[in-house]
């Protein structure tokens, strides 16, 4: 080679092999970042429900009512107040709290209005017992204290609501996990769809890549490299729409009915991970995405 | 050879590279230059037949060694082949790239070879934003830069003036003195004229290899009728 001077090298760092695709992406992080938000609402949702119903099983399971049925020519507050004190002496009850009549009126008023009721309407009274941690719901004991009393009483363990709401809570479970898992299964086909676009759009590169001497995994790598990046910038602006939207569902009036179906937002510390984990997750998931669907079409070049 | 279900591009071919040899491939348009090149640049597979390429049989060769006999091979294409959102200088280092190295590793090198090339200023240049001789240049240096053992040019003067053909000659013809054994394709007899070397004269999918000048026994012209687009038919034989 000559004597003349050799010139620096350029300054900075060596350019992306892969061209960027100018907004050929665009469309491609709408619909992973509307992926994601669907997937983190379906995440909040079923973690909501399940908190909700292990809060509503937790109340019912550690928690027994007795009622005392309206007998004529006896007096039903005090029988409902001797309920109370027997169920305080059987072993596995930690409190009874006998309610009066006002309860049972209060309870039926959403149905019948206030004021309404005439004051001989027989009414039956409800004593709520609660049980020590962990005990084991002594109803059988119980029912045969109050028999034995000759009070016209029933013990209601809830085991009937607990069920429900525990299956409802398990579906929510399923639900939640299947639209996660079938979210998820549609943002990789989609990556996988657009990686392969991306890479016959740039055969020209993958070609000088390869005479070069370039191996599939290096080829693979530059694309999954991309869609990482793309996935994690979606799955933010993904994330971050979903707690917005559940701050919103949060802070409105929800109906109660309506509260066991929606999320509950609420700034724990399961949550924020769960949120916090969504753009890695989706940054991922398009990466493998990406990189299968490449290395799987260059096993078919030579 | 042939491309799918289609004709037969080449066949009945048989000749050997020598290592540290020059050889001219040449023959009218259409004859399968390119296609003979893809086989030996490995970015083809011999549809029958078998290729030796460094001692292993390029049919039966697992795909996860194609990438090792590739940097063994430098290739100039007719169309270049540079990736116009890369400057010179990345263009240029792409093959010291792809094998993992670091740019601080081999910076220097590569400015040194754009110098000895004439494109020690354009460096940070786009591709697209220079002459057709300065992209040759640019895909010669591609080529080169990774010091391969065999340096295929497929129409490496197609694109640029006589002048600058003939600086491209004597560049291929110093990396050959080098040790690169060069397999130089073209229809410019004028080139193949210059150079004591063997020429191989793809015709109709056949070769035809002729030794070089000196080591013929007798004055042998070349075939005048594949080489009309040159000229006339009497500027075509020695």
């Amino acid at each position: 080679m000559s004597d003349r001077q050799i010139p620096p090298p350029p300054k900075g760092g060596a350019g992306a092999l892969l061209p960027p695709d100018a907004g050929r992406d665009r469309p491609l992080f709408l619909v992973a970042a509307i992926l994601v938000f669907l997937a983190c609402i379906a995440a909040l949702g079923a973690r909501g429900a399940i908190v909700q119903a292990q809060a509503w099983t937790s109340d019912l399971e550690t928690s027994l009512t007795i009622q005392i049925r309206p007998v004529e020519g006896r007096d039903t507050e005090a029988d409902a107040r001797q309920a109370a004190e027997i169920a305080t002496e059987i072993e596995g009850i930690a409190a009874a709290t006998a309610h009066g009549r006002d309860h049972a009126e209060a309870l039926i008023a959403p149905w019948l209005g206030q004021d309404n009721l005439p004051d001989d309407l027989p009414l039956p009274l409800l004593v709520d017992v609660e049980l020590n941690p962990g005990s084991a719901p002594p109803v059988e004991a119980l029912q045969s204290a109050l028999d034995e009393a000759g009070l016209a009483a029933s013990v209601d363990d809830h085991a009937r609501w607990a069920g429900a709401v525990k299956r409802a809570a398990g579906l929510a479970r399923t639900l939640g996990i299947s639209l996660l898992a079938l979210l998820m299964g549609a943002a990789a086909a989609v990556i996988a769809f657009a990686a392969r676009a991306s890479l016959a759009a740039r055969i020209d590169v993958i070609d000088a890549l390869h005479l070069s001497g370039a191996e599939d995994g290096f080829i693979a790598q530059l694309f999954q490299r991309r869609f990482f990046m793309l996935g994690l910038k979606s799955g933010t602006a993904g994330a971050l729409i979903a707690v917005i939207v559940s701050l919103l569902v949060s802070w409105g009036d929800t109906p109660a009915d309506m509260l066991f179906f929606l999320p509950r937002w609420s700034m724990n510390p399961f949550e924020l991970l769960m949120l916090g984990l969504a753009p890695l997750l989706s940054g991922a998931t398009a990466a493998l995405s990406a990189r299968l669907a490449v290395a799987t079409d260059l096993r078919q070049r030579w | 050879m042939r491309y799918g279900r289609g004709p037969e591009v080449l066949r009945d071919l048989s000749f050997d590279l020598p290592r540290g040899s020059f050889q001219f491939l040449t023959g009218p348009s259409g004859a399968g230059k390119t296609s003979l090149l893809k086989l030996i640049y490995l970015a083809m597979k011999p549809s029958s037949g078998s290729i030796s390429f460094f001692g292993q049989d390029t049919a039966t060769l697992p795909r996860e060694d194609l990438p090792l006999l590739r940097r063994r091979v430098g290739v100039v294409f007719q169309e270049f082949k540079l990736l116009n959102h890369l400057s010179v200088f990345d263009n240029a280092a792409l093959p010291l790239r792809v094998t993992g190295r670091k740019r601080s590793e081999y910076a220097e090198d590569v400015a040194e070879l754009l110098a000895w090339v004439g494109l020690g200023d354009r460096m940070d240049a786009n591709p697209a934003t220079l002459s057709g001789g300065e992209q040759q240049r640019v895909a010669i240096a591609r080529a080169v830069v990774a010091q391969p053992e065999i340096l295929i040019a497929d129409e490496p003067t197609g694109n640029v003036d006589s002048d600058m053909a003939m600086r491209l000659l004597r560049l291929f013809v110093e990396l050959n003195k080098l040790g690169t054994t060069i397999v130089f394709a073209t229809h410019d007899l004028q080139l193949v004229r210059l150079l004591d070397a063997p020429v191989m004269t793809l015709s109709n999918g056949h070769l035809h290899i002729r030794p070089p000048r000196s080591q013929r026994l007798r004055p042998e012209p070349l075939e005048s009728e594949v080489y009309v687009e040159d000229g006339p038919a009497e500027d075509e034989h020695e």
